[in-house]
């Protein structure tokens, strides 16, 4: 495919490619399907139709059956990617998230593993209000077990979600409602981001902002600002939250001798 | 339920599965006793027959997942002692490397893929062990064990919808032991049964005495068959008696007498026994099984004991698939 995508589409064709390459992975989640329009964002859409509705599943409303479906199948090694409506609705399917998906491998001393992807969506400024919007992203980054993903744009999200599909640990992809219609240049077939490897999205020298999902754009217009007022703004786009690039972001700093941690979630406490 | 005499090689299958059981129960307790092993455990006694008659129904390639009161499933599904006994002392050697312990014995080479030590949480992950088999059919079954207790979390009631909506290949294996952890079934549930659920979600139920392996046997086999063939999900609930406390060394003194009376009077063990020998087996027969048995669980405990513990840099491994840098 060539010209642009946008960020629901290049989740699509990542899904789409995935499931053509092999049998063993799966979707699942509410509305998912063909017959519920292929989920409330449209992600999924046209997939069942094309894979068959016992790969592309539709779910009742049962978080915690969703994720524990989905760790089951991952434990005989095919690969689903789960789906979860809202960021805020992880909370009903914790237990099943936080003691098993990301346990099991080293509970089991290695022998099964849960190459499981959970997709879910949030972020402010879409009028959701407090129950649909936050981002959760450092409480499971304190899980150990747990890969942590957010994609700031197309590419990205196709790559990094290829990339999520192959990995063989449980992987959380969080995707940001604001950025969905934001288009790219699509990328290659079968293109992957490699997981923990951030981006420098615009180079600068005087202060680095290390940022992620759609906060990125806030830094890139800080510094478009900042750079009329002859401030360079070096913009490190992480992707991978955990592991996150300890590398890529240490060289910048060392580099800019300053650093800016800009993201929606809270504050430190 | 009606049943019918069973074949004299099932009997004697499910036999020793309840033996191994009942002799790993004793000696795992005796263990605790003798300060050989101080780890949780939480006591399968009075529970022998029912695990080992579902488990008799199963092909060994079928999957298992159970909770922390699951050493009499695991052995009846037929993890070998050495490596039991090798997991629970937390030894390099044992199914999980030691990194499990008791709680979350694993061993996907006879079909235990999970045991969780959260109550409840294993009915979902079953489901997801037979969405696999449904869409690769492969066939297998998988049979997921509980008490009363988890029959009230969330999960239990999230999975059986699922499971019948998609009519998977998966056994609710209600073990009733009447007790969830300290609290009796009247005083935790507020239906008259368990399987009387299975009606809320159009799930065929089937409640049947655990303490009869003829009875428990059939109850199995015809859920096992109709998984198998496609013909979706069963709760069984297989009334029995936890005949000890919640975990080795708690209070049992909250428990009736009337309670501890009935369980004896009902005690599997014995009335398996004497249905052997009501069969022909014979009293030399049925002693040198557990001869056996209790000399493949003696070997067992002394490799568990004296295997070295994992060395320091397991820490870092098996927490992803890569090795955590230090």
């Amino acid at each position: 495919m060539s010209g642009k995508i946008n960020v629901v589409q290049a989740l699509n064709l990542a899904l789409d490619e995935a499931m053509a390459e092999d049998e063993g992975v799966i979707a699942l989640g509410e509305d998912v399907g063909a017959k519920q329009g292929g989920g409330v964002f449209k992600v999924t859409s046209g997939l069942s139709e094309k894979y068959g509705a016992h790969r592309i599943r539709s779910t009742p409303i049962s978080e915690q059956a969703i994720i524990g479906a989905a760790i089951g199948a991952a434990l005989t090694g095919m690969r689903p990617v789960a789906e979860i409506m809202l960021m805020n609705f992880v909370t009903v399917a914790m237990d099943q998230i936080v003691n098993h998906a990301a346990k099991l491998r080293f509970m089991s001393g290695g022998q099964t593993n849960v190459p499981l992807v959970i997709r879910t969506t949030t972020g402010v400024g879409s009028g959701f209000g407090g129950q649909h919007s936050d981002m959760l992203e450092a409480w499971f980054a304190h899980v150990p077990g747990l890969k942590i993903v957010t994609p700031s744009n197309a590419a990205d999200a196709k790559g990094l979600l290829r990339a999520a599909i192959d990995c063989n640990d449980p992987v959380i992809f969080i995707e940001n409602i604001l950025c969905y219609g934001l288009e790219s240049d699509a990328p290659p077939v079968g293109h992957r981001v490699p997981l923990g490897k951030a981006a420098i999205t615009r180079p600068g020298g005087d202060v680095s902002i290390i940022t992620y999902g759609r906060t990125v754009y806030d830094a890139l217009e800080v510094a478009n600002k900042l750079s009329d007022q002859g401030i360079s703004v070096e913009v490190v786009d992480l992707r991978t939250i955990a592991p996150y690039d300890e590398e890529t972001v240490l060289a910048s700093v060392r580099k800019t001798g300053r650093a800016v941690v800009l993201h929606e979630a809270v504050k430190a406490y | 339920m009606t049943s019918q005499p069973l074949d004299r090689e099932i009997l004697l299958d499910i036999y020793r599965r309840a033996m191994r059981v009942n002799r790993t129960d004793e000696k795992f307790r005796s263990l605790l006793t003798a300060g050989k092993l101080a780890v949780m455990y939480y006591p399968v006694r009075g529970q022998e027959v029912a695990s080992a008659a579902m488990m008799a129904a199963l092909r060994p390639d079928d999957y298992l997942v159970t909770t922390y009161r699951g050493q009499h499933d695991q052995t009846a599904k037929g993890i070998p002692s050495d490596l039991f006994f090798a997991e629970c002392a937390g030894r390099a050697t044992g199914t999980c490397k030691g990194k499990g312990g008791p709680m979350h014995i694993t061993h996907p080479k006879t079909g235990v893929m999970v045991t969780t030590g959260v109550v409840g949480s294993g009915l979902p992950i079953a489901n997801g062990l037979a969405l696999s088999s449904q869409n690769r059919g492969d066939g297998r079954v998988t049979v997921t064990c509980f008490g009363d207790g988890a029959a009230n979390i969330g999960a239990f009631h999230e999975a059986m919808n699922m499971a019948q909506l998609w009519k998977l290949p998966v056994i609710f294996f209600c073990q009733n032991n009447r007790y969830g952890e300290h609290t009796a079934y009247a005083d935790h549930t507020s239906s008259e049964s368990i399987v009387s659920r299975a009606a809320g979600y159009g799930m065929r139920g089937v409640r049947v005495d655990g303490n009869d392996s003829e009875a428990m046997f059939a109850a199995a086999k015809e859920a096992v068959d109709r998984a198998r063939a496609g013909e979706g999900p069963t709760l069984i609930e297989a009334m029995c008696y936890r005949m000890l406390g919640h975990f080795f060394g708690a209070d049992f003194s909250y428990v009736p007498k009337e309670f501890k009376a009935e369980a004896k009077e009902q005690d599997p063990i014995p009335r398996l026994r004497k249905l052997m020998l009501e069969r022909q087996f014979s009293e030399t027969e049925l002693d040198s099984i557990v001869m056996a048995i209790d000399a493949e669980i003696e070997a067992g405990v002394e490799f568990a004991l004296n295997s070295p513990f994992p060395d320091a840099s397991e820490l870092r491994l098996d927490v992803f698939e890569e090795e955590i840098a230090l």
